[in-house]
């Protein structure tokens, strides 16, 4: 009896995530009718509020590349840095100073890292390059870049923690400076665990929503500049809903089948991630 | 040499081996902390021999070993004074660089621990870091036959390290610590993790390795110190306690400690 | 296979014995030209290695600094009591976050009593019931790709299910239900973890008395992980208040001027609060949402910080 019921909240989360896809499925066949995948995906203009209207998602895609490719380039190096530091060379009073400040960036809600981005990040920019715009890719990238950056850190702090203590000293005897253990022998053996808390701030920075629709702005465009306006895929959606779109327009369909993309994209991330946690964890045994 | 303690009054004065020496602790005391793990420990270790180290465990003979290639830097709160000699300098002495230090006074550990890659890469690692100028291919051919391993794997170089058995493994970790040419290798209890057939194979080993290395090995298994070292030296609780050639400790010993250590009555 | 020479050769490997001088400074071998060790230059990369970490563990520290004082500087003065008791006005300086911190409070409870039996519930059954079959297998990476769903996903999970097929409207129900589907990965994988680390003996020692399973769990195995379940169950709680996202996709609605008195009533929260006001461009808004952000962060680091050191405790306590 208790069992059952138990039972029925282990299912529950598989009912979920049923009930997500089935949901999003369901709304964007509507929009498919309409506007084909292929357009869809490869269409390069999108224009889902004016006449003429065009549902091209790359500009979209830009965007979202624009934030989550900064954000990598900001957090993982970072992040994986703060692993081997607190890991080899912290004495333990400094890693107990830096774990819990690592503990309240991770816990600082994302809209307050918009609005560092738009009040800090954003005219620091300005005053180093004149020519960034208000709203701009970088700054969102910036800030996600520290938004996942304990992420990472704790993740590769973990995985490197995960390395045997005997395969790191075999290092040290042959006469390796701890440099050399640290990236030619630590890194390689929790390579796993490291490229799993990647893929894993990859998949947060693509689908971070709130900081992103705050500083990058609201322009679907394709461009090589990372400082001017773009548009994620999720402040796309944000936009649609809190304004007054009426539901069963078109647009309004529209958020659903760009719903699914970021679904797809983040469930795709995490399934990496997740063998590779696995494939490590025996590993590490 | 001395040999046979006849006279009782022969018993206060300590063993002298004859020099060069490869290391010579002075006076040595290691502390974590408060807690004292080596106390006063003297020890004159002649090259080109095999020194043994026993004792019950915890009574600091692994810490002594890992203080003679500062390997028990890592060790948080771990303090050494006195001198530690390598062939006559202090490793301890301020400007010392311990990595150079481990070059030299290489180690071989408990449990058998490759690095998870190539037995090939196992080998040449510790070179190519410390820039080995000479043919890799052949470094390892030599350093493999030399730990009695090439005839095993000489197929599967490129094969995981990890993929060998426990013996295996422990003697690709010895064909590592060769490969750097060290002068000193230490040992703790290479063999506690491996059956009784890897062990002769190892003991035997080690026969071979001393006209060229200087080995000083941890080992609670007293049958193992009693074939391979030439010296033995006896801890308990963290005091040196008799110091002599390995039958003369394990026949004849001068103090009580030792006798019923060796004898088995405690330990 | 040629046979090689084992007693000399380029190895350096002779036999003959080599008599030479150590040194400590890292010159050794000096007279032997087959190890070039380079020491200097291992040196420097060392030191450079070390000053990169160094650097990373900076930049975090000083994203956190910097961060601080920026809303600190903003919103302090901000803050005062009619800050807090009152509603939000169309003129920065008299808006005040009364509705949306009782929003706030509101959902959070909704959340705990809606999140916490199903999440706790599952992780039992995950950790103390399932055998290792497929079921379990397939339930494990379900609960790991949850919880790697963005947000705004499940904002429109909401967004359908709950305000649109079970006709909740725009209800603080409606955002309780979403943030609680939201935390619950959060919530399992947590209390997982803290079940795990029950000792086994636990476990055979009550079933050894003749318990049954269910018996054995309730009285030995969750009073034992408490603690960590708590622990938990706190730290995501604390993401369930500062999340923004899913809440604007139901439609919270950003201008409130009275305070939800059921769960049926409409409801807003501080972070989308914070949101409004950060998104205008004039500064009488950016100070207004420092201020909120002040008091959302107090909110959170308080909560947390009572998270972390019930697990400090924890620990101390749990020395098997």
């Amino acid at each position: 009896m208790v069992k059952k019921l138990l039972f029925i909240c282990a299912l529950f989360c598989v009912i979920v995530t049923l009930g997500i896809v089935f949901l999003l499925l369901e709304e964007a066949v509507g929009f498919f009718q309409q506007v084909s995948i292929k357009e869809f995906l490869l269409g390069t203009n999108w224009a889902p509020m004016f006449e003429p209207r065009s549902f091209g998602v790359l500009p979209l895609v830009c965007g979202t590349f624009w934030v989550t490719f900064g954000a990598a380039l900001i957090g993982l190096p970072t992040g994986l840095g703060i692993g081997l530091f607190l890991n080899d060379f912290a004495p333990s009073w400094l890693r107990n100073l830096v774990k819990p400040v690592l503990e309240i960036l991770a816990g600082i809600p994302t809209v307050v890292y918009g609005y560092f981005a738009l009040t800090v990040i954003t005219p620091w920019l300005q005053n180093l390059l004149p020519s960034v715009e208000v709203f701009n890719a970088a700054s969102a990238a910036i800030v996600v870049g520290l938004m996942v950056l304990p992420m990472v850190a704790s993740l590769c702090d973990d995985a490197i923690k995960a390395v045997p203590r005997s395969v790191k000293e075999a290092g040290y005897a042959l006469g390796a400076t701890k440099s050399e253990v640290a990236t030619q022998v630590t890194i390689p053996s929790a390579l796993s665990g490291i490229i799993a808390s990647f893929i894993l701030a990859l998949s947060r920075a693509f689908g971070e929503t709130m900081a992103v629709t705050l500083a990058a702005g609201s322009t679907p465009k394709i461009t090589l500049n990372p400082f001017e306006s773009v548009q994620t895929l999720t402040a796309y959606i944000v936009q649609v809903s809190t304004g007054d779109t009426p539901q069963g327009s078109i647009e309004y369909k529209s958020i659903f089948a760009v719903g699914i993309l970021l679904l797809a994209v983040s469930l795709l991330f995490n399934m990496l991630a997740f063998y590779l946690v696995k494939k490590y964890r025996t590993v590490g045994e | 040499m001395v040999k046979g303690i006849e006279n009782k009054s022969n018993d206060q004065r300590p063993f002298e081996p004859s020099p060069p020496f490869a290391i010579e602790a002075r006076e040595v005391n290691i502390a974590y902390g408060a807690r004292r793990a080596v106390l006063d420990v003297t020890l004159k270790v002649p090259e080109h021999t095999i020194v043994a180290l026993i004792g019950p465990s915890g009574c600091g003979k692994s810490t002594l070993l890992r203080s003679m290639n500062r390997m028990n830097d890592f060790v948080n709160n771990a303090t050494v004074t006195g001198e530690i000699l390598f062939r006559g300098q202090n490793i301890y002495e301020s400007g010392a660089d311990p990595v150079s230090i481990r070059r030299q006074i290489g180690m071989v550990f408990q449990k058998p621990n490759p690095f998870p890659t190539s037995i090939r890469k196992n080998i040449t690692w510790g070179p190519k870091i410390n820039g080995y100028q000479g043919d890799y291919e052949e470094l390892v051919e030599t350093s493999l036959r030399r730990a009695a391993l090439w005839d095993e794997v000489a197929g599967k170089l490129d094969e995981s390290g990890l993929a060998l058995s426990g013996g295996q493994q422990q003697r690709l970790c010895i064909a590592r610590a060769i490969a750097m040419d060290p002068d000193v290798i230490l040992m703790d209890e290479p063999c506690s993790a491996l059956d009784p057939s890897s062990t002769l194979k190892i003991e035997n080993l080690l026969l071979e390795l001393k006209d060229r290395f200087t080995i000083i090995i941890v080992t609670h298994n007293m049958q193992q110190a009693r074939r391979v070292s030439d010296y033995t030296a006896f801890m308990y609780q963290g005091e040196l306690i008799e110091y002599g050639p390995t039958d003369e400790v394990f026949e004849t010993p001068r103090q009580e400690l030792t006798r019923d250590y060796v004898s088995g009555r405690f330990g | 296979m040629s046979e090689i020479d084992l007693t000399q050769g380029s190895t350096g490997l002779s036999n003959q014995v080599i008599n030479r001088a150590p040194d400590l400074q890292g010159q050794f071998l000096s007279g032997s030209t087959l190890w070039r060790p380079r020491r200097g230059r291992r040196k420097f990369f060392g030191v450079l290695f070390l000053l990169l970490t160094l650097l990373a563990t900076l930049i975090g520290v000083a994203a956190l600094i910097v961060l601080l004082e920026s809303v600190i500087s903003q919103g302090w003065s901000r803050l005062s009591w009619d800050f807090i008791n009152n509603f939000p006005s169309r003129i920065a300086s008299r808006a005040g976050i009364k509705a949306a911190l009782v929003g706030s409070v509101y959902l959070t409870g909704l959340v705990a009593v809606i999140a916490i039996p199903v999440g706790v519930g599952a992780a039992v059954y995950l950790e103390e019931f399932a055998a290792d079959t497929r079921w379990r297998r397939i339930i494990d990476i379900n609960i790991a790709n949850l919880a790697g769903v963005p947000s705004i996903v499940y904002g429109m999970l909401g967004l359908m299910l709950f305000v649109r097929i079970c006709a909740f409207g725009h209800s603080l129900l409606a955002g309780a239900c979403t943030m609680s589907l939201l935390i619950l990965p959060v919530i399992i994988v947590t209390s997982r973890e803290a079940l795990k680390t029950v000792p086994q003996g636990v476990r055979l020692a009550a079933l050894g008395l003749g318990a049954t399973k269910w018996q054995t769990v309730r009285a030995h195995v969750l009073p034992t992980a408490l603690p960590g379940i708590l622990t938990g169950v706190i730290l995501s709680l604390s993401r369930a208040v500062g999340e923004t996202a899913p809440l604007l996709m139901i439609g919270a609605l950003s201008y409130m001027a009275f305070v939800p008195e059921s769960p049926m009533d409409d409801f807003t929260v501080l972070p989308i609060q914070i949101f409004n006001w950060s998104s205008r461009p004039q500064d009488e808004f950016r100070v207004a949402a420092a201020a909120g952000i002040l008091v959302l962060m107090g909110i959170l680091l308080t909560v947390n910080s009572c998270a972390i050191v019930m697990r400090m405790r924890y620990q101390r306590k749990m020395q098997w």
